[in-house]
């Protein structure tokens, strides 16, 4: 047994201190006929190189962002970690320790959290931040639980179509035993029109929900949509990306009341969806309802700062069945990853982060929608190929919605207007993923030709939307190159 | 040795124009982000983070890890916390670009070997609890209780409807349980009723009794207790609760304990969660990430999460949307047919639906499912074995010093109590805790269960020596004998001293200011 040190000569030492006779005398407490009284049926014991050789051969029947070029989003980005982020967040004193219960010898960890929670507000623009919590879908519907106790309105909450389909599941689950209601506004335009929002607005929602930029990539009006939500005295809980904060306005300075986030943007591997970062931050008045551990600046006996974990009367191990939330740990290793990688980019970095995922996905957007660009030059042989003519503009799918800004997206890069097989599927400005129409409604087979091409060229919609049956949702990070996306389009074609 | 310039605030290290991580130039043509982005979305200026160089952020945060315990550097015996050791070798095939770089939206053809690891770890989990299906979706123990006592109500919901009776409403929860339970009964929309317990830590039977109806929805039952001993009536309660047509819910806290030995499933259980950072190896994180994968019954699983992994054998050529169960069969084939392939099932009209985004903590179940390969059917005995064997010859060192109420036995974990040497020295379990830092040694978990007063829980795990328990046997020992002012001040060896938490609570300081005093 690799992790055992006991050898017999002391197991039988520690047997005679305890006055037992044998290891299962040590058991007897369980009574004989609730024992399992065979071995378990489980594979035999693998030494490390066995494991090493079998987990390494399970690996390779997976294809990853390695091996194919990643244009896939929703939540979940290929973003560049420094390797600083994994070399410090790989010591061993950061992350085989747990909560810092023992503040005295929990200061490198109670110190990151309050940095983190430092860096949280100021790019949320809100008062306070608490230590994470467990990823983006549960953190926005503690967020909605949060807004429920603090308007006490028990009615409803309002949530925009255009909010990730999973956290909308996830709220739904959340609210499902406790008798609020779950309205979901239509966003036929790719964003919620404030007129859609103010017609099921009233004095019994507890909130309202919204993601900026959108599930679909769209920049939404946000700031008008507060407004709404705050004039009938509900609250506003937003979604947001941290990496849009680079450019975008921040929650707190458009109105948000309660900021959420999928933090696995920065700094964490997307390792096929979790464990993630559950961002959250709040105006301080709200702080009393917020969930999760929060950790705060004090001083010692002789007077010197330190940090430890604080107003704990909100928790469950202390209120139990009144605690504002179940939720007893915080996702310490990400909320240390997401504080390096903050360090490390600086107001620069992540403005510079931002504007290479806008300028990559709208060259990406246009390069699809209307053909290969004129400069720098592209070999003539490896230009696209005559398209077949479509046949039926697809664009009347859904209401409102149209590929009219694909044709002033592209003029300045494209040599001609293009006859393409896509087009946006929304008008609304996008900024690191946007939703394309395939004229042809053949989006299963179109995305797996791009794999066999090397790509993994975007999500599907169909499956949380059917009237998107023909749209996919495709996400440029940074990471991807010009030729990365010039190749994408070409296979596309 | 200490190095204090480089562990000031972020913040406060911060130089404006310094710049630690670059980017590329943009190599695609570029355009004014004032066309792109509307201006009333747009902000003036980035937020206001520290700029700092890469060597500063390096050594800041490798000297901050400096200021913590560890397992990988200290014996951390916090109770109910399971602190064994995290086997590096995880560590690395974790970050298998195979395993580390899948994008959650991937189609299944790209992600066979992801898809077969996870369907394994269901089947091996099924069979450890004895229970017959399993969601891996759950991010944390806490939210497996919650995903449970959702998949519970569901199933309420449905029973009243086919006998027009009204929904169960009260969740039972024994006094010495976790605050999770109660806090989790009432998140799903229950009301929590207190089940006491006695001196030795049983349930009380009576007073299960009393409170026992037929608006009792679940019993939710830590087996082994909190105290660390095994209930004695496990099976007596099981089968009242059933009769009286409840769930008993267990929670996994402490399989640690009884790996091989017993199953929750064979003793009663309905449904069940795991900590696979406890009890399978994954590394605490500081505080997380954990996982809570869940167990339970064959009634129960159509209520159960989507999606949940399903094999499809080989000669199905399409089934994926239609297979509503997963194949109730073990399979504990780790070479399956090649023909088979691995999906997920989204198709299960009475889920619960989903409790997170994404399928789960996959990064911490990669790391279960090389912990269960690493131990096999023996190994994972021998686990449960020599966790119970540490836990009982520490106690059988601590009681003559230090009263331990429940008794001269236990499972993986023991409750010592200081309430004896409070009322004659005036010394708290917290001066105790607080004296072992000095020592080298993380303390115990304090002042819980609430059940026992000034509680000292101690769990040891397997993977510590004999020399180790008698080294902090031995420190307990000599802590408890000290002056209690000595005991008072501690820890005196530490980079701070004890912390004000009540000014920490009364004028919060939660983010830095650039007023915020220096130290």
């Amino acid at each position: 047994m690799p992790y055992l040190y006991t050898t017999p000569e002391d197991q039988a030492a520690m047997l005679a201190a305890i006055g037992a006779s044998s290891l299962d005398d040590l058991f007897a407490m369980v009574p004989p006929e609730l024992r399992l009284n065979r071995p378990l049926n489980l594979p035999p014991a693998l030494t490390e190189l066995e494991l090493t050789q079998h987990m390494a051969a399970l690996a390779a029947r997976n294809e990853h962002a390695g091996t194919k070029v990643c244009f896939l989003g929703g939540g979940s980005y290929d973003h560049f970690i420094p390797a600083a982020v994994d070399e410090l967040a790989g010591r061993g004193e950061f992350y085989t320790s747990y909560t810092p219960y023992q503040a005295e010898v929990s200061q490198g960890n109670l110190q990151v959290v309050f940095e983190y929670q430092s860096l949280i507000t100021r790019l949320t623009g809100l008062d306070v931040s608490n230590a994470s919590l467990y990823d983006g879908g549960s953190a926005a519907a503690e967020g909605v639980l949060m807004a429920v106790s603090s308007t006490n309105r028990y009615g409803k909450v309002v949530v925009a179509a255009s909010v990730h389909p999973e956290y909308r599941q996830t709220i739904t689950t959340y609210l499902k035993d406790l008798g609020i209601e779950v309205v979901t506004v239509g966003t036929p335009t790719g964003v919620v029109r404030p007129q859609d929002l103010a017609a099921v607005v009233d004095d019994k929602t507890a909130c309202i929900v919204v993601q900026q930029p959108n599930f679909f990539g769209c920049i939404e009006d946000a700031a008008s949509l507060a407004s709404i939500a705050h004039d009938a005295g509900a609250l506003v809980v937003a979604a947001f990306d941290p990496i849009s904060l680079g450019l975008l306005k921040r929650p707190g300075d458009w109105g948000a009341d309660i900021a959420v986030a999928e933090g696995q943007s920065l700094g964490t591997p997307m390792q096929y969806g979790g464990p993630y970062l559950g961002i959250m931050a709040c105006r301080e008045k709200l702080i009393r309802r917020m969930p999760g551990r929060i950790a705060g600046e004090t001083v010692d006996r002789r007077g010197r700062r330190c940090f430890v974990l604080t107003l704990q009367t909100r928790e469950q191990h202390i209120r139990r069945e009144k605690a504002t939330s179940n939720v007893c740990t915080n996702q310490g290793l990400f909320a240390l990853r997401a504080t390096i990688y903050l360090a490390l980019l600086g107001p620069q970095g992540l403005k510079e982060t931002a504007n290479l995922c806008l300028q990559k996905s709208h060259y990406c957007a246009s390069l699809l929608c209307n053909g290969v660009p004129l400069a720098p030059p592209v070999p003539p042989r490896q230009h696209r190929q005559p398209q077949p003519p479509t046949t039926a503009d697809s664009s009347l799918h859904t209401s409102g919605a149209t590929g009219s800004a694909s044709a002033s997206l592209a003029a300045s890069t494209t040599s001609t207007s293009h006859n393409s097989r896509f087009q946006l599927a929304f008008a609304a400005p996008t900024f690191k993923e946007f939703v394309l129409r395939d004229k042809q409604d053949r989006v299963d087979e179109l995305l797996h030709q791009a794999l066999d091409a090397g790509f993994l060229a975007g999500v599907p919609l169909g499956q949380w939307y059917p009237e998107l049956n023909d749209c996919f949702l495709v996400a440029v990070t940074e990471k991807r190159t010009k030729s990365e996306i010039e190749s994408l389009a070409r296979s596309l074609d | 040795m200490r190095n204090t310039r480089d562990t000031k605030l972020l913040f406060e290290l911060s130089e404006a124009g310094r710049r630690a991580h670059r980017l590329p130039a943009c190599d695609v043509p570029e355009r004014p982000v004032s066309e792109l982005v509307p201006a009333n979305m747009l902000a003036a200026e980035p937020p206001a983070l520290p700029e700092l160089s890469e060597p500063q952020v390096v050594r800041h945060f490798a000297n901050l890890s400096q200021l913590n315990i560890s397992v990988d550097t200290h014996f951390y015996p916090l109770g109910s916390c399971t602190m064994k050791y995290n086997p590096k070798r995880n560590e690395r095939i974790a970050r298998l670009p195979g395993f580390a770089d899948l994008h959650p939206y991937q189609p299944e053809s790209t992600i066979q070997g992801m898809l077969q690891m996870l369907y394994e770890l269901q089947e091996y989990l099924q069979e450890i609890s004895g229970l017959d299906a399993c969601s891996l979706q759950p991010a944390a123990g806490a939210h497996g209780e919650l995903t449970a006592l959702w998949v519970a109500a569901a199933y309420f919901r449905d029973e009243s409807l086919k006998t027009g009776g009204e929904r169960r409403t009260k969740v039972l929860v024994p006094d010495s349980a976790h605050g999770t339970n109660p806090a989790s009964a009432s998140m799903a929309g229950f009301t929590t009723v207190t089940v006491k317990t006695l001196t030795s830590g049983a349930l009380d039977m009576d007073d299960l009794a009393r409170h026992l109806d037929d608006e009792v929805a679940v019993f939710m039952i830590t087996n082994p207790n909190t105290v660390g001993i095994f209930e004695p009536n496990m099976r007596e309660i099981a089968d009242r609760i059933h009769q009286a047509g409840g769930l008993v819910y267990l929670d996994g806290a402490n399989m640690n304990a009884i790996l091989g030995i017993a199953r929750p499933g064979d003793f009663g259980a309905d449904m069940q969660h795991y900590n696979p950072h406890k009890t399978f190896s994954g590394p605490h994180g500081g505080g997380g990430p954990g996982a809570g994968p869940i167990c339970v019954t064959e009634k129960l699983a159509p209520y159960l999460p989507t999606p949940v992994v399903v094999r499809v054998e080989g000669r199905e050529s399409r089934v994926e949307g239609q297979k509503s169960n997963p194949t109730p069969s073990l399979a504990l084939d780790p070479r399956p047919s090649t023909l088979d392939r691995y999906a997920l099932d989204y198709a299960r009209p009475q889920s619960i639906g989903r409790v997170r985004a994404f399928f789960g903590n996959v990064g911490v179940l990669l790391r279960a499912y090389c912990y269960i390969r690493t131990h096999g059917p023996d190994g994972l005995r021998r686990v449960s074995e020599n966790a119970v064997l540490n836990a009982n010859y520490l106690l059988s060192r601590v009681k003559h010093f230090l009263p331990v109420p429940q008794g001269d036995r236990c499972m993986h974990e023991f409750v010592a109590s200081a309430s004896k040497l409070k009322s004659d020295k005036g010394i708290a379990a917290m001066d105790i805790a607080k004296r072992l830092l000095d020592f080298g040694f993380h303390a115990p978990t304090v002042y819980f269960p609430l059940s026992v007063k000034e509680a000292i829980m101690i769990e040891p795990t397997e993977t510590e020596s004999k020399e180790t328990l008698d080294a902090f046997a031995e420190t307990l020992f000599n802590v408890v004998g000290e002056a209690p002012d000595v005991l008072h001040d501690a820890p005196h060896t530490t980079t701070i001293s004890r912390p004000d938490d009540v000014r920490a609570a009364r004028q919060p300081v939660l983010t830095y200011k650039s007023s915020n005093a220096t130290a």
